[in-house]
C-alpha cells in the first residue's frame, strides 16, 4: 500500500489525486469488468486522498473536525481578471505632496450656540449656517443683496464643484479600470461628430400659421373646436377667391377689365401663329387639285409617255400657278377649262 | 458629459459587487444549455450534469441556433450568456449526423472563450438506474473528492486538457476549512484507451479501521458515462498566462478588539453593554389595557394568569 501511495500524485487543496502509471494491460472485454475495476482502483486513490486528509492537523467543532486544506497544486485558470488597483484621486496626491495625514475625527462636538453636544455632519450638526438668524451686516457689503441667498447660492456652488471633482476622479479610475463595482459611467449626450446644425429660430408668422394648420385638422375644419384664451383667429385658412365688380366705375371696374383683356390677349398671343392666311390656304389647296389630277393621267398611260407627260404639264402648271395666287377668280376660270 | 450611474436598491449593489473581479476566487459557476438538435441521451446527460451541480449551475433549455463554440462568430451569444449568468463554465450539449451526443465543455475568462473541449457521450448510465442505499446518497453542495487514472491524462494532449477541464468542473466550491464528516461522494475517471474516458460518480461510505484514518469504500450511484475525445481547443498562450496570476499576498482579514503589545504580549479588549436597570420591564403597567382594568390588576395581582398555568400544569 505505501508503495502504490508513493506513486499517486496527491493535490489535497482539489481533494484530486491522479495515477499516472496505471494502465490496463488488456481492457476487460464486458462493461460490468471495466466498471468494477475502475471503482476498485478509485478507491484505492480516494483512499490516498483520505489518509493523508485525516492526518491534517484538525480543531474539533460542534459539526465534528474541521481541517484546514493546504492550497492546491493544480493551478487552475481564473474565472476573472485580478482587481487592479484604484489610481490616487487629485486630493490624494495633493495630500501626499504636501504631507497632509488623515487625522481621527469625533463624531459629535460640542455646540456653543445652543449648548449641546451636535454631529460633526449631517441634519441638525454644529455650527449650522441654517440656524444663524442674523447676519450682521459689514462695510464691504453691497447694498440690497441678499446675504442669506448668497450664503445659499454659494453653499450650491461648491456641492457642484465637489460633484465635478467626483466625476473627473471616477473617470481616471474608469480608465485604469479599477471603477467600482457597483458605479456605471453613462453618457448623458451622445458626442457630435461634424459641426451641428445652427437651431433655427422660428418667428411668430410661422408659428402663427403652424397653429392655424393644426386648429383646422379636424373634421369639421376646426369650427367647432373650443378656443383657447387669447388665441387669435387663425391668420391662413387655404386659397381666396376674389370677385370683381363687373361694372365700369372709377376704380375696381376697370381692373376688371383689364383683368378679362389681359387673359385674352395671352390667349392670343399664343395662338398667333395659327390665325387663317388666306394666300396660304389657296395655294395649298390649288397645289392639292393638280396633284390628283396629275394621278389620275398617270394612271392610263404608258412609262415613256408618262415621263413627256409630266415634263410638259410642269411647265404648263407653272404658268397658271403663278397667275391665280393673286386673284380667287382667275383659279375659277382655269377650273372651267 | 458623463454622469454616475449607481444602482437605486442595494440588492442590487450588493448583487454587483459579488460579481466584481476578486483576489480570491471562490469558484466558477456553470451555465448548461443546448442546440436545436438533442438526443434523449443528451437531454439526460445533461439534467443529470445539472442535478449534481445543482447550487453553482444555470440550465437553460431553449433551443440556442446561433451558438456554435468552435466556429468564429458562433461565439457572442455564448459570451453573452455568460455575462448575463455571471457563469464560467459552460455546458453545451448538441447532437448530429456527424457528432451524435456531443457535449462541448468550455470556460471562460472575463466572460471571453477561454478553452474548449468536445467530447461524445456513450453508454450513458442515468442516475435513476443505479439502486443503492439511501442512506450513502452524497449531500447537495457537498466536497467531492476526484480521483484520474491512467497514463492517458499524461500522455495524450487532449485527455491532458479534458482532465484539467474536468477537475475545473467537478471540483465543487473552493474552501479553506473542511468539514470531515461532510465528506460524502467521489468522482472516478479512467482513461480507458487513447481517447476514451469514463466517468463515474460514485458516494462514499467510510468505515472505522481502528487508527484515524477511515476506511473508505465506494459505491456507485451515478450517473456514469464514456466520454470520447473529439475536437479541443487550447488557449491561446498569452491568455492562459494572464488567467493564470494568482494574487501575491491575500488581503488579510482585520482582526477587531486584539492588538499586539511588546510587553503584555497579546492584548484584547472586552466591551460590556450597560445594564439597562432603569429601564427594565415592569408587569401589569402596559399602556394598551384600559385603566380600570390595569388597576384591577394591580389590585387583585396576578390570579388569572395564575390560575390558567394551574391548569396547564394539572394536564
Amino acid at each position: 500500500m505505501d508503495t502504490e501511495q508513493q506513486q499517486y500524485e496527491v493535490d489535497l487543496g482539489h481533494l484530486m489525486s491522479f495515477d499516472p502509471h496505471h494502465h490496463f494491460p488488456s481492457v476487460p472485454s464486458s462493461r460490468e469488468d471495466l466498471v468494477e475495476e475502475c471503482v476498485r482502483k478509485g478507491t484505492d486513490l480516494v483512499q490516498a486522498i483520505v489518509v493523508s486528509l485525516f492526518n491534517l492537523p484538525s480543531t474539533e467543532d460542534v459539526d465534528g473536525p474541521l481541517v484546514k486544506l493546504p492550497s492546491p497544486t493544480t493551478k487552475l485558470p481564473r474565472e476573472k481578471h485580478l482587481p487592479k488597483p484604484k489610481p490616487p484621486t487629485k486630493w490624494e496626491l495633493f495630500a501626499k505632496a504636501k504631507g497632509i495625514k488623515k487625522r481621527k475625527k469625533d463624531k459629535v462636538l460640542w455646540d456653543e450656540q445652543t449648548g449641546a453636544w451636535k454631529r460633526r455632519y449631517g441634519y441638525d450638526r454644529v455650527n449650522d449656517d441654517e440656524d444663524i438668524p442674523i447676519i450682521e451686516a459689514k462695510m464691504t457689503d453691497e447694498p440690497g443683496e441678499d446675504p442669506f441667498a448668497k450664503r445659499k447660492a454659494e453653499k450650491k456652488k461648491r456641492v457642484v464643484k465637489q460633484e465635478k471633482n467626483r466625476l473627473q476622479n471616477l473617470k481616471q479610475a474608469a480608465k485604469a479600470g479599477a471603477l467600482p463595482s457597483h458605479i456605471q459611467l453613462a453618457a448623458t449626450a451622445l458626442p457630435i461628430t461634424g459641426t451641428p446644425a445652427a437651431p433655427k429660430m422660428v418667428t411668430k408668422d410661422e408659428l402663427g400659421n403652424v397653429a392655424g394648420l393644426a386648429a383646422t385638422a379636424t373634421a369639421s375644419g376646426g369650427k367647432f373646436d373650443k378656443k383657447l384664451p387669447g388665441e387669435k383667429p387663425v391668420k391662413k385658412q387655404g386659397k381666396h377667391r376674389k370677385f370683381l365688380p363687373v361694372v365700369e366705375g372709377a376704380g375696381i371696374g376697370r381692373q376688371e377689365k383689364e383683368q378679362t383683356d389681359k387673359v385674352l390677349s395671352k390667349i392670343f398671343s399664343q395662338h398667333s401663329h395659327e390665325i387663317l392666311n388666306v394666300d396660304k390656304a389657296v395655294s395649298k389647296y390649288t397645289v392639292k387639285k393638280e396633284k390628283s389630277r396629275k394621278n389620275q393621267q398617270g394612271k392610263s398611260s404608258t412609262p415613256s409617255s408618262k415621263l413627256k407627260a409630266n415634263s410638259k404639264p410642269m411647265k404648263v402648271k407653272n404658268k397658271p400657278n403663278k397667275k391665280p395666287v393673286k386673284g380667287g377668280k382667275a383659279s375659277l376660270s382655269k377650273k372651267a377649262k | 458629459m458623463l454622469k454616475a450611474k449607481t444602482p437605486k436598491k442595494g440588492r442590487i449593489k450588493r448583487e454587483l459587487e459579488k460579481r466584481a473581479p476578486k483576489l480570491v476566487e471562490t469558484g466558477k459557476k456553470t451555465l448548461i444549455l443546448q442546440g436545436t438538435k438533442m438526443s434523449r441521451v443528451l437531454n439526460a446527460v445533461l439534467a443529470d450534469l445539472y442535478h449534481l451541480k445543482r447550487e453553482s449551475a444555470i440550465r437553460y433549455t431553449r433551443k440556442n441556433d446561433n451558438i456554435r463554440p468552435f466556429e468564429s462568430g458562433g461565439e457572442s451569444s455564448l459570451e453573452f450568456f455568460s455575462q448575463k449568468t455571471d457563469c464560467s463554465i459552460f455546458l453545451y450539449g448538441s447532437t448530429s449526423k456527424k457528432r451524435p451526443d456531443n457535449l462541448v465543455i468550455g470556460r471562460t475568462y472575463d466572460h471571453h472563450i477561454y478553452d474548449l473541449v468536445e467530447v461524445g457521450v456513450e453508454n450513458f448510465k442515468p442516475i435513476s438506474s443505479f439502486t443503492y442505499d439511501k442512506k450513502v446518497a452524497p449531500h447537495v453542495g457537498s466536497k467531492p473528492f476526484i480521483a484520474f487514472l491512467g497514463e492517458g491524462f499524461e500522455s495524450v494532449d487532449e485527455l491532458k486538457h479534458l482532465k484539467e477541464v474536468l477537475l475545473d468542473l467537478l471540483r465543487g466550491e473552493v474552501v479553506e476549512n473542511l468539514n470531515l464528516t461532510g465528506l460524502d461522494r467521489a468522482y472516478v475517471c479512467t482513461a480507458v484507451s487513447s481517447n476514451r474516458v469514463f466517468l463515474t460518480h460514485c458516494a462514499i461510505r467510510l468505515k472505522k479501521s481502528g487508527t484515524i484514518v477511515p476506511h473508505v469504500e465506494l459505491v456507485e450511484v451515478g450517473p456514469s458515462m464514456d466520454l470520447v475525445a473529439r475536437r479541443h481547443r487550447l488557449p491561446n498562450e498569452s491568455l492562459r498566462k494572464e488567467a493564470m496570476k494568482t494574487a501575491k499576498d491575500r488581503p488579510k482579514k482585520k482582526i477587531k478588539n486584539v492588538s499586539a503589545d511588546a510587553i503584555q504580549g497579546k492584548v484584547g479588549k472586552i466591551y460590556i453593554p450597560d445594564q439597562k436597570i432603569g429601564d427594565m420591564a415592569l408587569p401589569n403597567k402596559s399602556k394598551g389595557v384600559k385603566r380600570e382594568r390595569r388597576e384591577a390588576k394591580m389590585k387583585n395581582g396576578n390570579k388569572e394568569r395564575a390560575s390558567k398555568k394551574q391548569k396547564e400544569d394539572s394536564e
